[in-house]
């Protein structure tokens, strides 16, 4: 196949999936809204002293983040595994792992960058200055399709599954570890002063190996799922 | 008959593996109660007390064994899947199967033996050590892994899909201790360092040894038991079976 045709598949996913979403808006907004309302929860929880949430503002941040993302994976395969057009998909001349990646990336762009321009504002009621805020939003950026691209497996390993939301964050989010340390460590590093470069770095390994490992492993999930 | 003239591949088929582990479990069985009451003899009596930590440390000839038993099981799980994977052969994912819970058990067991270990010792049941979070995630993982296999009833699927999954994990599994280590390092020093090994009396050296041999006959019985009633629940259908259940009723 040559690369145009390749890469138009890949467009082609995801100009299907961003369409579906854009007729779905509330499922988009239902994710933004749990991250803000998981971030609100916690000052309710500590105490509204500003000292206090302002140390545990990346960590807070991250994990509601995390959370979110996991929320949303639910959709990621299930719609087209209902409907029959998931099967249609593993019919297709187009190798499975660049429909995958054309899957992800409309994902992410529909419930994960929504948490990464919602994050500033939400960091900025947990107290964060405005240069915390601004490695805050980068991390996001680097960690938030690496979470997508993670949790593709997950999503696609308990397709069908009795259970399935319960048996995906436990099969997620241990996954989702290293994501976690680096994204609130770069926040925490640079308020400190350390420097966040190297969480930086670390961060975008992570997202350069789940780029290149996770849709495969999600393509042989899909096809183990759909025997 | 050397080594070499045996067919060790005729062996990966359940149909013949299945009277072999029959026959191997009462041996690897009765070594494991040996070397049990040799090393706890060992840990308790001949090992000298610890100038430091007294007789408290005596936990260690469990707890260190377990914590390595419950790394390397994974590692064994996570081969074993991919053999599945690659050589299609029923019995590789079987062994995978049968091996999760010990190494769960035994990843528990670790966790449970440092809570009592550390609190003399440290003060506390718990403290963020790299190497105790790294062995949480660990159990977490194994959980996953056991569940996803629950859920799932065709068991064909359940043994591909788990065999998947410990291989993401064993991928996962470096970056996931290092870069906890690193969380660590960053959030406090360490309270406790484990790198520098106190250097050891010869018999606890060797009660340790011991009990680490017992722990691996004990796996090894315990999953090729588990592993039998793997193979009749999956090949209860099969010809072979029925004969086998025929002839000893």
């Amino acid at each position: 196949m040559s690369q145009t045709g390749a890469l138009s598949a890949i467009i082609r996913m995801l100009k299907r999936d961003l369409t579906l979403a854009v007729r779905r808006m509330s499922d988009v907004l239902a994710t933004l809204f749990f991250f803000v309302i998981v971030v609100s929860l916690f000052p309710l929880g500590v105490g509204p002293e500003l000292e206090t949430l302002r140390i545990i503002a990346p960590g807070v941040v991250w994990v509601a983040a995390l959370l979110a993302s996991l929320l949303a994976l639910d959709r990621l395969f299930s719609d087209d595994y209902r409907d029959g057009s998931l099967e249609q998909m593993l019919l297709t001349p187009q190798p499975l792992t660049l429909l995958v990646l054309g899957k992800v990336t409309a994902h992410w762009m529909v419930s994960g960058a929504p948490l990464v321009l919602m994050a500033p504002l939400l960091g900025m009621q947990l107290g964060l200055s405005w240069d915390a805020l601004q490695v805050l939003m980068a991390t996001l950026l680097l960690g938030t399709p690496a979470m997508s691209l993670i949790g593709a497996v997950g999503a696609a390993l308990t397709l069908g599954v009795r259970g399935r939301s319960v048996l995906m964050a436990l099969l997620v989010l241990p996954l989702y570890v290293p994501v976690l340390i680096f994204g609130a460590g770069a926040v925490e590093a640079s308020i400190s002063g350390l420097g966040a470069e190297a969480h930086f770095s670390l961060l975008g390994a992570v997202l350069v190996l789940a780029l290149v490992f996770a849709p495969l492993a999600t393509a042989a999930a899909l096809r183990i799922s759909m025997e | 008959m050397g080594l070499g003239s045996i067919n060790w591949l005729k062996y990966s088929s359940p149909t013949t593996f299945y009277p072999l582990a029959g026959r191997m479990i009462p041996w690897l069985a009765g070594v494991t109660v040996i070397l049990l009451l040799v090393g706890l003899y060992l840990s308790f009596f001949v090992a000298p007390s610890d100038y430091q930590q007294g007789e408290a440390y005596r936990i260690m000839f469990i707890h260190v064994p377990a914590a390595w038993m419950s790394m390397f099981i994974y590692l064994v799980m996570a081969v074993y899947a991919g053999l599945g994977q690659v050589m299609n052969t029923r019995l590789s994912s079987m062994m995978a199967t049968a091996l999760a819970p010990t190494g769960a058990m035994f990843t528990f067991l670790a966790l449970w033996t440092g809570a009592l270990w550390g609190k003399p010792m440290w003060g506390a049941y718990w403290v963020w050590d790299a190497r105790l979070t790294s062995e949480l995630i660990l159990l977490f993982l194994y959980i996953g892994f056991m569940s996803l296999q629950a859920a799932i009833d065709d068991p064909r699927r359940a043994s591909r899909a788990g065999a998947l999954l410990a291989l993401v994990g064993a991928i996962n599994i470096p970056i996931i201790y290092f870069s906890v280590q690193w969380w660590n390092t960053l959030h406090q020093g360490a309270s406790i360092s484990f790198d520098q090994a106190p250097s050891m009396a010869a018999t606890m050296l060797a009660a340790m040894l011991v009990m680490t041999l017992a722990f691996w006959t004990y796996t090894a019985a315990v999953v090729l038991a588990r592993v039998r009633c793997e193979i009749l629940e999956r090949e209860r259908h099969s010809d072979w079976v029925a004969k086998l259940l025929e002839s000893e009723s």
